[in-house]
């Protein structure tokens, strides 16, 4: 059975947003300036930007 | 003159820094144009236009950074090329400092009770990110385009079976518990909830809704994909059942284009069930009253907005109707035009804006054609000349490969304003312009002096060329609502309260009385 949220726990429109930032780095900045936790990932193509080595290492669970 | 071109293979950056850094190279003394981009074909195109036609950009494949300058004298051109090095080095960490996180692990060491990740990585390597934040159980905003609707069910699948929201990929703005996420704007808290597959239509009716006087509780975003035969609408359904749940919301509001019909089945069925009002806007799309049952159907964003301020019990009515100054205007314009000038032109940063329009138009006039036509036929190349009545969506995919959007980067649409203003069978450019987070910082500031140049450029040739805009934001917006509608004025541009009113707008500039009877009746 896929794992449900129980009554009464907590979804995302009742919690404070804590965020990690893939990307963009203004998403992030904008995010600050709401006075929101943000931490920024220094983010680079996987494999040197190969797509295909990129689901490669996915399948393989890297 | 002199130019130079420098291919850096493999190298990455994400296209709003490489847009800051070739706006300030651009500024800098003797240089005359500027480019840092990553090498896409679309950024590669663009290059060879602006008349650069070194064979190393035709080389450069889409992880390859490309920097392309034109300067008056080699000295300006040398000191440019510096700047861009010391732009892209990424500066001394102050000692003690440690390197930024390079991977979701590592950044959730940092803060390991994270709840969302924001992830705008291009497409092609989005699923592996968003997976991966899933996998570890936290909510995902995936702001990225370009990924297959396949990618998407999964993702999605995987993310509901968890109890976890996944909004986008393709997805422009969230605002979840008060707290905006990608582009959005500053709107006052209340009781009226969202779930939009359509970011600027989110944009423009929790705007209308704060403009009148009332509050957004949530707006969820789900992405453009979400209402399509494979997905089958599993965000907009999660994002239902949330606000039906969610004790701060009393209306709730569906925003989508229309949605495949399967799916708009489920996603209703879903409706249907809330003890909450429910208000569906699919734009332009027929729901039959069977399907509707007591669910409230909205034609317009702006009809959107108006009757949820109604449902909410709000005082003051948004107006939807042109006032009669507006039409006078509109038709002196009309009066104005040289012969031939019969079609509007709308030149959209905003995807559902650009569709709203279409479907505004359509009944109105004859036919329009689109990039993202709301009919298949109408369908004509975004890099193709406008035909008859034109609606452009300049944030269409193949507008935004490598690049920022246009709600960032005006570059594009100027160009294509331009060209408008030689088309002697032009008689109106519409447009919309979005504040608010993430969007430019002066977006009526990027607008004027093309708008000017163009309106010269009509005028040298015996034509008036009226510009129509309406703009989606708030006073608590950072660009400051009023000053930019200010702006935008004194550069000549009618500036219309939404865009609804706008397209009605440019449609009496462009036809006259032959379609004011028409604008009325459907203004009632």
């Amino acid at each position: 059975m896929p794992k449900k949220k129980s009554k009464g726990e907590k979804t995302i429109l009742s919690q404070k947003l804590k965020v990690v930032n893939i990307g963009i780095s203004t998403f992030g900045d904008d995010l600050r300036s709401q006075d929101v936790e943000v931490v920024d990932v220094d983010w680079k193509p996987p494999a040197g930007g190969d797509v295909e080595m990129s689901r490669l290492l996915e399948k393989l669970g890297s | 003159m002199t130019s130079k071109v420098i291919v850096k293979k493999a190298t990455y950056r994400d296209s709003i820094s490489l847009m800051k850094i070739s706006n300030t190279i651009a500024k800098l003394p003797g240089i005359t144009q500027a480019a840092v981009v990553m090498g896409t074909e679309l950024n590669r195109r663009v290059l060879s236009e602006a008349g650069f036609a070194d064979a190393a950009i035709g080389r450069a494949a889409g992880d390859d950074m490309v920097v392309a300058i034109e300067a008056k004298d080699a000295t300006s051109l040398e000191a440019a090329l510096k700047e861009v090095e010391s732009l892209l080095s990424p500066g001394e960490r102050p000692a003690g400092e440690k390197a930024p996180p390079a991977s979701l692990g590592d950044a959730l060491d940092l803060l390991p009770d994270a709840n969302l990740v924001v992830i705008s990585v291009p497409g092609q390597f989005a699923k592996r990110e968003a997976m991966q934040a899933l996998a570890r159980g936290l909510n995902v905003f995936l702001f990225s385009s370009n990924v297959s609707r396949e990618e998407e069910f999964e993702l999605k699948r995987r993310a509901k079976d968890k109890g976890l929201l996944m909004m986008g990929p393709d997805c422009g703005t969230s605002i979840i518990n008060h707290t905006v996420l990608g582009f959005g704007n500053v709107v006052r808290e209340g009781s009226i909830g969202l779930v939009s597959a359509s970011g600027t239509g989110l944009q423009e009716v929790t705007t209308l809704i704060h403009r009148a006087g009332l509050g957004i509780s949530q707006a969820i975003g789900t992405g453009g994909g979400d209402l399509s035969e494979q997905v089958g609408g599993i965000t907009m359904i999660q994002g239902i059942e949330l606000l039906e749940a969610d004790e701060k919301t009393r209306v709730i509001v569906l925003i989508s284009k229309p949605p495949a019909p399967n799916t708009m089945g489920k996603v209703l069925g879903a409706a249907r069930r809330c003890t909450k009002p429910v208000l569906v806007n699919f734009l332009g799309g027929d729901v039959s009253p069977r399907m509707l049952g007591g669910l409230r159907p909205a034609n317009t964003l702006e009809d959107a907005a108006r009757e949820a301020c109604e449902l909410a019990g709000g005082k003051r009515r948004v107006p939807t109707a042109l006032t009669e100054a507006a039409v006078s205007v509109a038709l002196e314009e009309n009066k104005k035009l040289a012969k031939g000038q019969e079609y509007v032109r709308g030149l959209f940063a905003g995807g559902t804006l650009c569709y709203e329009s279409q479907s505004i138009l359509q009944p109105l006039v004859d036919a329009v054609y689109s990039n993202a036509p709301i009919t298949p036929e109408r369908k004509i190349s975004g890099e193709a000349p406008s035909k008859g009545h034109t609606c452009i969506d300049m944030g269409a995919e193949e507008f935004v490969e490598g690049r920022a959007h246009p709600m960032m980067d005006f570059s594009l649409r100027n160009l294509r304003i331009l060209q408008e203003a030689r088309d002697t069978e032009a008689a109106v450019i519409l447009l919309d312009v979005e504040l608010g987070y993430g969007s430019n910082a002066d977006p009526a500031g990027q607008l004027a002096p093309i708008v000017r140049k163009a309106k010269r450029l009509a005028e040298d040739s015996g034509r008036s060329l009226p510009f129509v805009a309406s703009v989606v934001g708030t006073e608590g917006d950072f660009q400051g609502l009023a000053r930019q509608q200010k702006v935008l004025s004194e550069a000549g541009v009618l500036v219309m309260p939404s865009n609804a009113q706008a397209t009605k707008l440019s449609a009496l500039v462009a036809s006259g009385t032959s379609v004011e009877a028409k604008i009325r009746e459907r203004s009632k």
